[in-house]
């Protein structure tokens, strides 16, 4: 294992004293229990919006903690859920009264720690609602397994809900909101090389120099085949049609197009992957009204893509491109 | 014959001390249908949870089985944290008030913290689960008889229990994106639960 790291076991908390140093002048940083949270947390009459997750996909969720996106974002252990006392407090840091939304990835980890926390708020006298994300269209027989997994979604989600609480919207017309983002996005990921987790010490998995993984999961979870590597354009095809034919996606819909790199992929490659994925769509009469390119959901080092689409409306649209002041997203 | 406090929180002690010995198995077995950390979690929050009854005082099993709950709740993660920590916050409260447990006390604990399992995963008997090393452990139990031959049986039927989930095709967690692929694996969940009645009942063959 090569990694950029003093100790396993201090690899968390020394990233969180990092956001602590760099962006200590809008965000807070908790560490027992550990969570981010806007500096000027809680808002009096506004929604409160959190997320969690494992450690390793970063930015997601601690970066996108900000004005206009999430309120407070508790990581766990790398690839790990954080525990239910990490979202209780963050819950208590940013309820200003108008209840707290939970932003969960569909993971069984995420949601049961997700619901405990659920229940120990609600003891304390704070309403909480949650939406499970779920739009990894790899996972096809999800009537016997855990589900489809949450994904390159999620980003997505979070913005558009924090900007609507941020515009003052009730728990209850966010919470619509949000599963209604969820319902129009769809997924899919591949692998060009696994990832090591630090506290693991190997690589997750093997894939030959000539192989990839189609439908991996963002902790390395299987996906539904690994292939011979074809070139970038038939990778992204490939991708786009299991994506546009789930929903599906029809000639004349406006979407967000969101191509997103797992950690070891450059920037260079992506714009490679967005170019076919607008041909694609061209093709199918479908209209990128809005994009986001670059890696914002990853898997530690791990080399690979993965592709979203969210289908648009004009209330989308407005609040996607409502102003946004996080440390990985910032417009407006 | 009753297990007092000193026996009740012996088991706790054991457990933690088992998965610490074993938790390279337990990893192994998470890799190969999971993800991997199930051996270091539960050693993580068990060791947590020992530190956390040594600062306890007073005889009340139940409050030191929900205090080890918490600590399992705050610190284990992924999703035997909370399924762990729902068990010994149930057993706990079953237990509460009482300085000792005989037979239909334990078990009585053990239905209360399966019962909590059950409805926090959402799991079915057969879904390649812990449930399926502690639903039998329960059932061993509830036959009565003598506290150390009852927990000798269920700590035997958790076992039979877990060596049963390896041709199971998993149905729940990360293991079930495997599909078939999961099954002639044993589930180191269910594994971890068949140290936990094992332990039990060492604990409580041992007057502490």
């Amino acid at each position: 294992m090569k990694k950029l790291i003093n100790a396993t076991d201090d690899v968390v908390r020394e990233a969180l004293e990092g956001v602590e140093a760099a962006h200590g002048d809008r965000l807070k940083v908790s560490y027992e229990p550990a969570y981010v949270v806007r500096a000027d947390a809680p808002f009096k009459g506004k929604v409160g919006v959190i997320s969690g997750g494992g450690s390793g996909h970063e930015p997601m969720h601690g970066g996108f903690v900000g004005k206009g996106m999430l309120d407070a974002a508790c990581p766990g252990e790398v690839f790990t859920s954080p525990t239910p006392d990490q979202m209780l407090e963050a819950t208590k840091a940013v309820d200003g009264g108008a209840g707290v939304l939970h932003i969960v990835k569909n993971y069984t980890g995420d949601i049961l720690n997700f619901e405990m926390a659920a229940d120990l708020a609600k003891g304390e006298g704070i309403e909480v609602t949650s939406v499970v994300t779920n739009d990894d269209v790899a996972v096809q027989d999800s009537l016997y397994t855990a589900g489809r997994r949450g994904v390159g979604v999620t980003v997505l989600l979070e913005k558009i809900v924090g900007a609507a609480a941020e515009e003052g919207k009730s728990l209850a017309e966010i919470t619509e909101l949000a599963q209604r983002v969820n319902s129009e996005g769809r997924s899919m990921g591949m692998a060009l090389t696994s990832c090591t987790v630090p506290a693991a010490g190997e690589p997750t998995f093997q894939l030959g120099e000539d192989e990839m993984e189609i439908g991996i999961g963002i902790h390395g979870e299987p996906g539904r085949e690994r292939m011979p590597l074809e070139p970038a354009d038939q990778i992204t095809e490939r991708l786009a049609t299991a994506i546009v034919d789930d929903l599906p996606y029809r000639e004349g819909d406006q979407v967000l197009a969101f191509v997103n790199g797992l950690g070891g992929t450059p920037l260079l490659e992506l714009y490679i992957v967005y170019r076919a994925l607008k041909k694609f769509l061209d093709g199918r009469g479908i209209t990128i009204a809005r994009n986001l390119v670059g890696p914002y959901m990853t898997s530690l080092e791990m080399a690979g893509m993965s592709i979203t689409l969210l289908r648009l409306d004009d209330e989308l649209i407005r609040l996607w491109d409502a102003p946004v002041d996080t440390p990985a997203l910032r417009w407006g | 014959m009753s297990a007092g406090y000193g026996q009740v929180t012996d088991w706790v002690r054991r457990f933690a001390a088992e998965v610490g010995e074993r938790k390279g198995e337990l990893t192994k077995l998470d890799q190969a249908i999971g993800d991997g950390d199930h051996g270091s979690n539960m050693d993580r929050g068990l060791r947590k949870a020992v530190e956390k009854l040594d600062t306890l005082e007073g005889d009340d099993v139940g409050a030191a089985l929900k205090a080890v709950g918490m600590a399992l709740v705050s610190s284990v993660g992924g999703a035997g944290g909370p399924l762990y920590g729902t068990f010994f916050l149930q057993a706990g409260q079953s237990a509460a008030g009482s300085s000792e447990l005989d037979t239909d006390g334990f078990a009585a604990a053990v239905r209360a913290g399966v019962d909590g399992v059950r409805a926090r995963g959402k799991a079915e008997p057969g879904d390649k689960t812990m449930l399926d090393a502690l639903i039998p452990a329960a059932d061993a139990l509830a036959e009565g008889g003598d506290l150390v031959t009852a927990a000798e049986r269920a700590a035997d039927a958790a076992e039979e229990g877990m060596r049963a989930t390896i041709p199971l095709v998993a149905r729940k967690g990360r293991a079930s994106y495997l599909g078939d692929r999961s099954s002639g694996h044993q589930d180191p969940g269910a594994t971890s639960s068949a140290l936990m009645m094992r332990a039990a009942a060492q604990a409580f063959a041992n007057p502490s």
